[in-house]
């Protein structure tokens, strides 16, 4: 089975080193971020893994993933489309932009498109409130935002993410 | 148009850049206290400063600084740039516009209260910022600015970023600690308080990153040259996050004291679409609604007026509602937020919030009798001065505000139903 460690030792390595020694749980956070890095989702086996290079129960590993928002625990589109809904950007029609986006791609709100590719969320504040419709794009490799969106421009968007 | 104090990336090109941040003196203040100041010396500068904490509460930042225990060691100070509150933009901008002048306000203050390793927080949707953040330090090491003996003399210190994912609890700063222990984001007891006994049991600072932007000018031109902004209780300046139904959202950096009608009709343009102002609110989702009178528009936004309106300046993200918006809708909207947010540890928020988003979800609706609404009112009224931390006693300021204040909007609706 592939192992971080087999990939990531030195990452590994220097996150553990911003911590304490008697402290290495500080690093359960990075290493899952590292870890969903990897596959788009934390696999059972990593979980199991960043317990043991952390020196805590796996279901504490568990719990942390599940109470914060970002982890995942299951595959998901390749790319997870997060349209902010929160009061100031609903004020500038995010709702709105939300539902005929949707209404476009053919999918409801949380759902998959049937290629597996685009997963299209609401989310919580995203710290954009001044430019939206807003949403970021979580992908295997990091986070992307965009801002003063339209409907014709993120469907242009999904068009271009799915032919990468 | 006066020069900028925290969004200086808006008058000098390329201050993202080191070399560009040290022609105007960056690192300068850093130096200067490491080398030739104590640690007690600095701490008085920033007291003599008045600088008051910028993520909400407003406590004096010296102060703060000041309560550090000696006792214990070793010490840590913490960037909180969680940044989750809807409607607050500001810490954004800094990170990513004048990123040296934070990351130097985190140096100083750590010089202050003998802390060798510091923490930077970041909301994990800024990890990409955090990325550039991380080059960023390491460009500080190669120049000698951070790392082991500095400007030779014995003091050490290295900055780390730790990433969040996504939970706005963590912007709470005992949250935040268990949080960077890799535990769930839940808020601790307190006393004792962070300056006693903080990460990983130690004493810590906690600092909002738009106060820490501001401490490397505090020190290059002095505790005088900063109290000739603002008011004399609420001295500096203050990145106003403006969003909602105006003409020109964004942040404006303008002196505390500057009246809402200045940010709001003036800065930010007026009401968009050609609507009227009904409300404001100061501090975004956590915020009371106030009733967008003359006399409201009229008030200045520094710690001591907000408080006359029945509401806080919190962390100044002013939201503006116009007579389009129905405000039990508003509510709706505010409600769900805390309740997917709420961390679950105490019972009046957890479901509290739940009840809430079931009865303001009808109301909004217009489904609800009037009962429904005096149920949210006591529900409201059950959670209010009970719950754990402060993000439960939010909660409510939206909805109980609302309902007092803007009683037509739910009479409208319920009345419609029946």
């Amino acid at each position: 089975m592939m192992m971080l460690k087999d990939t990531y030792s030195a990452e590994i390595e220097a996150t553990l080193a911003k911590y304490p020694p008697e402290n290495k749980r500080a690093a359960v956070m990075p290493l899952l971020h590292l870890a969903q890095r990897e596959n788009g989702y934390v696999t059972k086996s990593a979980l199991y893994e960043i317990a043991d290079l952390c020196g805590v129960a796996v279901t504490e590993v568990a719990s942390i993933m599940g109470f914060y928002t970002l982890y995942h625990d299951q595959p998901g589109g390749k790319y997870r489309l997060q349209v902010c809904t929160d009061l100031p950007c609903a004020l500038r029609g995010a709702n709105e932009f939300l539902e005929q986006l949707c209404a476009n791609v053919g999918v409801k709100v949380g759902e998959t498109t049937a290629d597996g590719m685009i997963t299209i969320e609401a989310v919580t504040c995203l710290a954009g409130c001044n430019k939206a419709p807003m949403f970021q794009v979580q992908t295997g490799e990091g986070l992307e935002y965009y801002e003063n969106q339209t409907v014709e421009s993120a469907v242009a968007l999904i068009n271009d993410l799915v032919k990468r | 148009m006066a020069e900028h104090i925290l969004l200086r990336h808006r008058d000098i090109p390329n201050i993202d850049r080191l070399e560009v941040y040290r022609q105007q003196g960056g690192f300068e203040a850093f130096q200067k206290a490491v080398a030739s100041l104590t640690p007690d010396a600095v701490t008085d500068i920033v007291k003599a400063s008045g600088l008051r904490g910028r993520g909400g509460a407003g406590f004096p930042t010296g102060m703060k600084w000041s309560f550090t225990d000696r006792k214990n060691w070793p010490h840590y100070v913490v960037c909180n740039a969680d940044e989750s509150e809807p409607g607050t933009f500001k810490d954004r901008e800094i990170l990513t516009g004048n990123p040296f002048q934070l990351l130097e306000g985190v140096a100083i203050a750590s010089y202050a209260v003998g802390a060798r390793v510091a923490y930077i927080y970041l909301r994990g949707e800024f990890w990409p910022i955090a990325r550039e953040l991380d080059k960023r330090i390491a460009e500080l090491e190669a120049a000698g600015l951070l790392g082991d003996k500095l400007f030779g003399t014995e003091y050490s210190l290295r900055i780390y970023t730790h990433l969040g994912a996504g939970a706005y609890i963590c912007g709470e700063e005992t949250a935040l600690l268990e949080s960077i222990e890799g535990k769930l984001g839940q808020p601790r007891l307190r006393p004792p308080f962070p300056p006693a006994v903080g990460l990983f049991g130690k004493p810590t600072v906690i600092n909002n990153t738009e106060t820490l932007a501001n401490v490397p000018l505090i020190l290059q031109r002095g505790a005088e040259w900063f109290r000739s902004f603002g008011t004399e209780k609420s001295p500096g300046v203050k990145i106003f996050s403006l969003s909602g139904c105006v003409n020109r959202p964004g942040n404006y950096e303008l002196p505390l004291g500057t009246t809402f009608r200045e940010l709001i009709m003036g800065r930010g343009g007026g009401i968009a679409y050609g609507h009227k102002i009904k409300a404001i609110m100061p501090a975004g989702n956590s915020s009371s609604l106030i009733v967008a009178t003359d006399e409201a528009l009229n008030t200045p936004m520094d710690y001591e007026s907000v408080p006359k309106l029945g509401a806080q300046l919190g962390s100044a993200s002013v939201i503006v509602i116009d007579d389009s918006v129905d405000i039990p809708w508003l509510i709706n909207k505010t409600v769900h937020f805390f309740r997917h947010e709420s961390c679950g540890k105490c019972t009046p928020c957890r479901e509290g919030t739940y009840w809430m988003s079931q009865l303001t979800e009808r109301i909004a609706a217009g489904h609800a009798t009037a009962e429904d609404v005096a149920l949210l009112k006591a529900v409201a009224g059950q959670i209010k001065g009970k719950c754990f931390c402060a993000l439960g006693e939010f909660s409510i300021e939206a909805v109980l505000s609302g309902m007092d204040r803007f009683k037509d909007d739910f009479e409208a609706k319920v009345s419609s139903y029946e």
